[in-house]
């Protein structure tokens, strides 16, 4: 154990979590633009600290983009009353806005988000099982959602986390599935590695083109997102699993699941689109520099800002699927259709070599 | 009898989603550079933009004065009566009172409180004015940082509520009397 290895790893982990959070919360204010926009609505546009309207242009500017909104949106949830309703059973009810948080933030820890930054490897845990601690951190998160639903002792919140974990084992193994071809292709287990095969071989969507949609569709369900959020179905079970919660401990619901997208577009960006690469300018190669460290971080978050987008886009498309049919769905469509992208690929591959 | 509406299966081009997908983005992005782009926003930003109030939009009730600059309320109380939530309070003047501003009027009230916490907009005390001198106008948005703010006295209430070009019921009747005096009669 050296010191110098547990500094940086602290030093990252911080910068990594506020970047996390900080994102969560903006995709947030993405999410009521881009909403606003396809509605034909303006979205938050008012909120600003009070000195803003002495600075010339900009601060207008930023004020109608609503860039104040997310700071408001946190204070307000500071503020708010704690309060834990009468009903509830209060153990499980304080432990599962955590459970919930947790897997969804440490989940990160495995994905690289650039090559180096002078000696450092840019990613926290440089795992050679990150897909599976992946897969294992991520499975989590529903416990908190059933906890929550168990814990509310109220109907609509308990079918919410029903919903949840009827949802989460149809879809974990089809996205389970859907991935083990990237791994076949690549040979590795570890996602550094397979940053750089996609460097030098180009990105792993044009050779797995149906895993990365079942991937995609399975990770709207794993993250809850329309059109699979029936746990939280607001026309059916009224809030859904926090329906009880209020305050920080609904904001960290909310931040989980927002952590959870974030998430899922690094883990996307990292399978399918070649993580922190471009490959053009040198910019696949492991960065000598620091400038082109911060480069390729910057490539990085743009990608995952594009995934993200497509998340909060197709909320606003899609209504919700049935429940048989999100059923119907898991089980009989994309659990035999990952299974023959496994055999498939893994014939190919033996006829090629 | 009930009534089976065959439905066409889908086929399999549609049992794959993805019309419905292209379907989708196709309409959510249209919508959203006519918003971004084509300035086709459905919202008003209503503390700067304001709608049109219509004619006959029933606002805050308040009192109106003549032509002439007079009071035209005559503290019947009649307003007083028949509002339903009792918003509307007057001090009459009793008989050393102050006189009225018209003639042949035979009081006005000394004081008219409208409490516009307790007002509904309904518009009966309009509708049960013999004067017309109380009206329901255009002003929908009454605030106040206070409970004590919110109660209009008169003079707020004539102020706010202007002249009416209305009927004026008692000079038509002042100058009937006059030309009745000045009708000449063969003596």
């Amino acid at each position: 154990m050296d010191w110098n290895f547990i500094i940086f790893s602290v030093v990252k982990i911080a910068i990594v979590i506020g970047a996390v959070q900080t994102f969560a919360a903006y995709a947030v204010l993405a999410e009521r633009k881009i909403s606003a926009w396809i509605q034909d609505r303006v979205g938050p546009n008012r909120v600003a600290p009070p000195f803003m309207k002495y600075v010339p242009i900009i601060g207008p500017a930023l004020t109608r983009w609503g860039i104040f909104q997310p700071l408001a949106d946190g204070l307000k949830f500071m503020l708010k009353e704690d309060f834990t309703p009468e009903s509830v059973r209060k153990a499980y009810f304080w432990l599962a806005p955590a459970v919930s948080v947790i897997p969804s933030t440490i989940v990160i820890a495995v994905i690289p988000f650039g090559s180096y930054l002078g000696h450092q490897k840019m990613v926290i845990a440089d795992l050679n099982v990150g897909i599976l601690y992946t897969f294992g951190v991520v499975s989590l998160g529903v416990y908190g959602i059933v906890l929550a639903g168990y814990a509310a002792n109220s109907k609509y919140p308990f079918l919410g986390g029903i919903r949840s974990s009827a949802q989460m084992i149809s879809y974990e193994i089809a996205m389970g599935m859907s991935v083990i071809p990237i791994f076949l292709i690549a040979s590795t287990l570890n996602l550094t590695n397979v940053v750089n095969w996609q460097s030098s071989h180009g990105w792993l969507i044009i050779y797995a083109p149906l895993s990365f949609i079942i991937f995609l569709v399975s990770s709207f369900a794993e993250t809850n997102r329309t059109p699979f959020d029936l746990p939280e179905a607001e026309t059916e079970l009224v809030g859904g699993y926090h329906t009880e919660y209020g305050s920080m401990k609904f904001a960290l619901f909310f931040l989980a699941e927002y952590s959870n997208m974030v998430a899922a577009s690094g883990m996307m960006v990292t399978l399918f689109f070649g993580g922190w690469t471009l490959p053009f300018w040198g910019l696949d190669q492991p960065a000598h520099s620091i400038a082109i460290g911060v480069a390729q971080i910057i490539i990085f978050i743009i990608k995952m800002a594009v995934l993200m987008t497509l998340f909060i886009w197709v909320r606003w498309m899609f209504p919700r699927f049935r429940y048989d049919q999100l059923m119907d769905l898991g089980w009989r469509k994309f659990v035999p259709l990952a299974l023959a992208n496994i055999l498939i690929t893994a014939i190919v591959l033996w006829a090629i070599s | 009898m009930a009534i089976v509406v065959n439905r066409r299966p889908l086929t399999f081009w549609e049992k794959l989603y993805l019309p419905a997908f292209i379907g989708g983005f196709k309409v959510t992005i249209r919508h959203a550079i006519g918003t971004l782009f084509g300035g086709k926003k459905v919202t008003m930003e209503y503390p700067e933009q304001k709608w049109a109030v219509p004619e006959g939009y029933r606002g805050a009730p308040y009192l109106v004065r003549d032509q002439e600059g007079n009071t035209k309320c005559v503290s019947c109380q009649l307003c007083e009566f028949v509002c339903p939530p009792k918003a509307i309070k007057i001090y009459p003047p009793g008989p050393a009172g102050q006189e009225a501003d018209r003639a042949n009027a035979e009081k006005m009230p000394d004081d008219f409180q409208i409490n516009f916490l307790r007002c509904i907009y309904c518009g009966l005390c309009q509708e049960v004015c013999p004067e017309e001198a109380i009206f329901l106008l255009k002003d929908y948005s009454i605030t106040g940082m206070t409970r004590e703010e919110l109660v209009f006295d008169k003079e707020k209430l004539l102020a706010l509520g202007g002249v009416h070009a209305g009927v004026e019921k008692w000079k038509h009747k002042q100058d009937e009397a006059r030309e009745q005096e000045n009708f000449p009669v063969k003596a």
